[in-house]
Parts: structure tokens; C-alpha cells; sequence
């Protein structure tokens, strides 16, 4: 690990104006996932701008109806938030499904949305990755692929997102508050992270200097009843192979909206517009259910080794649905 | 480069002079002798670094020192009081929940920190509503403590140990 600056920021304008103005320059949140990396030389920085004191840290209600999250709140605090947990159980049980105690302790709203792909040769320095060196090639083909995407995924870069907050905040429509050297702007959740296409090292569309200091949601009040069903290797402490965070509007057995997002599968959260399409207005029998996740999964193309995606997805999506009918019955 | 920090580990006050690189678990075994806590995989997934900052449990390998400046550190050492050991730890002894031990002091100060969630009526992934007040059966002890890997595999008595604790606790 090479030698590094540590500065603790005072305030969001400055760590902004000094994180932009050094190309070498990262922000420091949690660490849980920038540390990780400093270790195994993913990253290089000769300044560490720490945010975390300075970002706010708790949910604030809106006079829209929404919520205010501070990018600086950790995840095990954001989890645990009685509003969120009413409001929004989809947001605390995908939290909750991630990491373990320990690591959601430290780990911010704001690092969660930036951690990296856990993709097994990214992490490894001795392999070549687009990610992370652009135009050395893609390892993962051909390789382990069981956590790689099967949607959306380019030539260049097979890797998956692997936050689950994520996925929820796709799910729930939220919207990303960043302060950059021209001020504060506004990006929905679902156009934060890209697509890979020929340039896999960039993961958002922010710039170098941009600071996420806020995640608001929208009033949603299906989102009471939401869920986020996870499917990994081990019962805990474990990536998702496929994830699925969902929230429906029924009414008189009728689907009036739905929000669902995939976790997984792709580059970033993956927002399932096609299958919202097929609910909308739709009664949700197992056929309508059924063909909104096969709609949604129709372009999906496994690489070796993760063939059983797909199927796994779609049936993760499907399962997921008929609790979410099923509780909506019963209420 | 270098910075001056001031750290609390177990009740004690320590300046120090750390490199910025060093982590906190680095800077309590290498730099103060506080040894409880243990390097397992030094990359945040086995859990036997886990100490408790400011109150709560964190793994001490992926926190910078330098980032800990002014906090209060407890570690296994720290968490029994003249010659008695904590409930938690007891109730490992008790209970046989460990074998080679190199976990323990992490399974202990995490099983302290998740005990402490558990009252304040932080939800689980464990299957229950999150909205509901939790109640820490088998199940909940699992899921809560998954961050603490112990290759031994002494977890049937983990388990039993922080059922134990929390009993005592109450």
C-alpha cells in the first residue's frame, strides 16, 4: 500500500472542491469496501477525504410525504429506522440481507451505493480486468461466473452490482442527492449506475468529486407491504446469485402498479420495467405472474457457468410476487 | 504520513503517532499490545477482529486508525471487570463455545454488540417482519452472528453460549 494523506472534511463544499481538484484524491465513508481495496491494491490515492463526520445521518420525513435519508447513515441504523421499517420494509429487509452485523455497522448510505463489483478478478490484481485496468481484457469469460450478469452485460465486462440496498431504492423510485463542484443536483436511483457497454470502469455517471450527501424516497404507500426475497450460496453473509426486491398495488383483485427490481443479475440494480408492464391492470394469477417474469427475462444471456440464472431469476420473481399477493389476501 | 490520534482502548487513554495506513486492528496489536482481537482473513469475513467502537461492534481490520481519532475502543480484555469475566464470556466458558479459541474474543465482543442490538429492537434478515420487536431465539442468534466465522466449527455451542448470556443479561 503506497502512502496516503488523511483529512478529515469539515464541510460538503470543501471535501468537494478538494476531492475534484485531485484526479488521486478518493472520499473515505465507512471503509468497509475502500479499505478492502487499499489492501489489495485496487485503488492507489495519495488523499483520503473523510465524509463521515460531516454528511447528515438519519431519516427525515418530507412535506412531499417522502423521506429524507443522509448518505452518511449507516446501513445497520437505516435498517433499523421505524419509519423505514414501516414504510418501506423492502428498503430494511434488503439492508438486513447484506453483509453481516459488524460491516453494515460502519458501512454508509452513500458508500453502499459506491462499493464496487465483487467480482472474483476485479479483486485480484494479477488478472486481467476491464474494470479495472480499461482495454486489459475480461477474465470472467471462461472463468467463475456464478455471480455474473446475464443482463445488460457487454463483451467487456460481465460484473454484477452487489449492493441489495440498492436494488430496494431502484425498486422504490428513489432519487440521489450529490453535491459536485456546480452544486447540488438531483439523479434518479435508476439512472445512477451504468450499463457497462466499452467503458466498465466508470459505475455511475458521476464525476470524479461528486458527493452523494442524501437518498430521498418518494410517498409510496403500497411500499407497506414490500418485500425483498435474496437467493445466495449460504443462508447468511453472502452475495445474492439473484435477488428480488418488489412492491404491488392491488385493489379490488386487480394489480394497479407494481415496482420490482433484480439484484445479481446485472451491471446495476436491475429496474424490471417489462415485467411492471405485464401486472399493470393484470388479476395476479400464477399465468400473469409467470409471464411478467418470463417478459422480463427474455433477453437474458447466461455465460458459462451461470446458465441456471435465468430460470433462477425468473422463479425467484415469480415467488416473490405470489407473497406479496398472498399478503395482500390476507390482509 | 503520518498523523497524531488519541484513542481510548478499555477504559485507558492512548496518543499515538500511527502511519495512515494502519488499521485499528493493526494499531491494537502491533501498537498498544492489545492482542484479543485477531487477524483471521484481514479482509472484513470472518469476524475475529470484531471490537467494539463507540459502542458498537465493527471489524477493526477494515477501519483506518487514523479514522478512530477521539473514539472509545473496548475489546475482549475490556469487558470483564476486576478478575470477573463479562456474562458473555462466562456463558462461553459454560457452555464449551469455542475449541481452539482463535474466534472467541471476536464471537464475544460481537455476541455483546448483537445482544445490545437485540434490546434496542434492531430487526434481522431471520425471517420475522422487520417491523416487528424481535425475539432472539436460535434462529435470530444465528442470523445476527453470521459475521463471526469459526473454522472449528463449534457453533451448535455459540449458539447455546449467547442463548445463555442473553438469559443472564435480562
Amino acid at each position: 500500500m503506497n502512502p496516503f494523506d488523511y483529512r478529515r472534511a469539515e464541510d460538503a463544499a470543501g471535501a468537494v472542491a478538494t476531492v475534484a481538484a485531485d484526479p488521486r484524491a478518493m472520499f473515505l465513508g465507512g471503509g468497509t469496501n475502500l479499505v478492502d481495496h487499499l489492501k489489495l491494491g485496487i485503488v492507489d490515492p495519495d488523499l483520503l477525504v473523510d465524509v463521515t463526520r460531516l454528511l447528515p445521518d438519519g431519516v427525515e420525513p418530507l412535506p412531499d410525504g417522502g423521506v429524507r435519508i443522509g448518505a452518511g447513515m449507516r446501513n445497520s441504523d437505516l435498517a433499523a429506522d421505524p419509519l423505514i421499517r414501516r414504510r418501506y420494509p423492502v428498503l430494511s429487509q434488503a439492508l438486513l440481507s447484506g453483509a453481516s452485523g459488524q460491516l453494515r455497522n460502519a458501512a454508509t448510505t452513500g458508500g453502499n451505493l459506491l462499493q464496487r463489483t465483487r467480482c472474483v478478478y476485479f479483486q485480484d490484481v494479477t488478472m486481467a480486468c476491464n474494470k479495472r485496468r480499461p482495454g486489459s481484457g475480461c477474465s470472467a469469460f471462461g472463468g467463475y461466473t456464478r455471480y455474473h450478469a446475464i443482463l445488460g452485460a457487454s463483451e467487456h465486462c460481465i460484473a454484477t452490482h452487489p449492493s441489495d440496498m440498492a436494488v430496494a431504492l431502484s425498486a422504490l423510485d428513489a432519487t440521489v442527492v450529490v453535491q459536485g463542484t456546480d452544486g447540488e443536483r438531483r439523479v434518479a436511483m435508476t439512472e445512477l449506475h451504468r450499463l457497462p457497454g466499452d467503458a466498465p470502469e466508470r459505475d455511475t455517471v458521476l464525476r470524479h468529486g461528486d458527493l452523494i450527501t442524501a437518498v430521498e424516497l418518494p410517498d409510496l404507500p403500497f411500499a407497506a407491504r414490500s418485500r425483498y426475497r435474496k437467493v445466495r450460496d449460504r443462508a447468511s453473509y453472502a452475495f445474492a446469485l439473484v435477488s428480488v426486491a418488489a412492491a404491488v398495488d392491488l385493489s379490488d383483485g386487480v394489480i394497479r402498479e407494481a415496482r420490482i427490481a433484480l439484484g445479481g443479475v446485472a451491471h446495476k440494480p436491475w429496474r424490471a420495467t417489462r415485467a411492471e408492464a405485464e401486472l399493470r391492470g393484470a388479476r395476479p394469477t400464477e399465468e400473469t405472474l409467470r409471464a411478467a417474469a418470463e417478459a422480463e427475462l427474455a433477453e437474458a444471456r447466461p455465460v458459462e457457468g451461470n446458465e441456471f440464472k435465468p430460470t433462477l431469476a425468473r422463479n425467484t420473481l415469480v415467488a416473490t410476487l405470489r407473497d406479496l399477493v398472498e399478503e395482500e389476501r390476507t390482509r | 504520513m503520518e498523523s497524531d490520534i488519541i484513542l481510548r482502548v478499555n477504559g485507558r487513554e492512548w496518543p499515538l503517532r500511527v502511519d495512515t495506513r494502519t488499521t485499528l486492528l493493526d494499531a491494537l496489536r502491533e501498537r498498544l499490545g492489545v492482542t484479543s482481537p485477531k487477524k483471521g482473513c484481514d479482509h472484513g469475513q470472518c469476524g475475529a477482529c470484531t471490537v467494539l467502537l463507540d459502542g458498537r461492534r465493527i471489524n477493526g481490520c477494515l477501519v483506518l486508525a487514523v479514522a478512530c481519532d477521539g473514539s472509545e475502543v473496548v475489546t475482549a480484555e475490556g469487558l470483564g471487570t476486576d478478575g470477573e469475566l463479562h456474562p458473555v464470556q462466562q456463558a462461553f466458558v459454560d457452555h464449551d463455545g469455542f475449541q481452539c479459541g482463535y474466534c472467541t474474543p471476536g464471537q464475544v465482543c460481537s455476541a455483546v454488540g448483537m445482544l445490545e442490538e437485540v434490546a434496542a429492537g434492531w430487526p434481522s434478515a431471520a425471517g420475522r417482519p422487520v417491523a416487528d420487536t424481535p425475539v432472539l431465539d436460535d434462529a435470530e442468534i444465528r442470523e445476527r452472528m453470521s459475521g463471526n466465522l469459526c473454522r472449528c466449527g463449534a457453533y451448535a455451542n455459540i449458539v447455546t453460549a449467547v442463548r445463555a448470556a442473553k438469559e443472564v443479561s435480562r
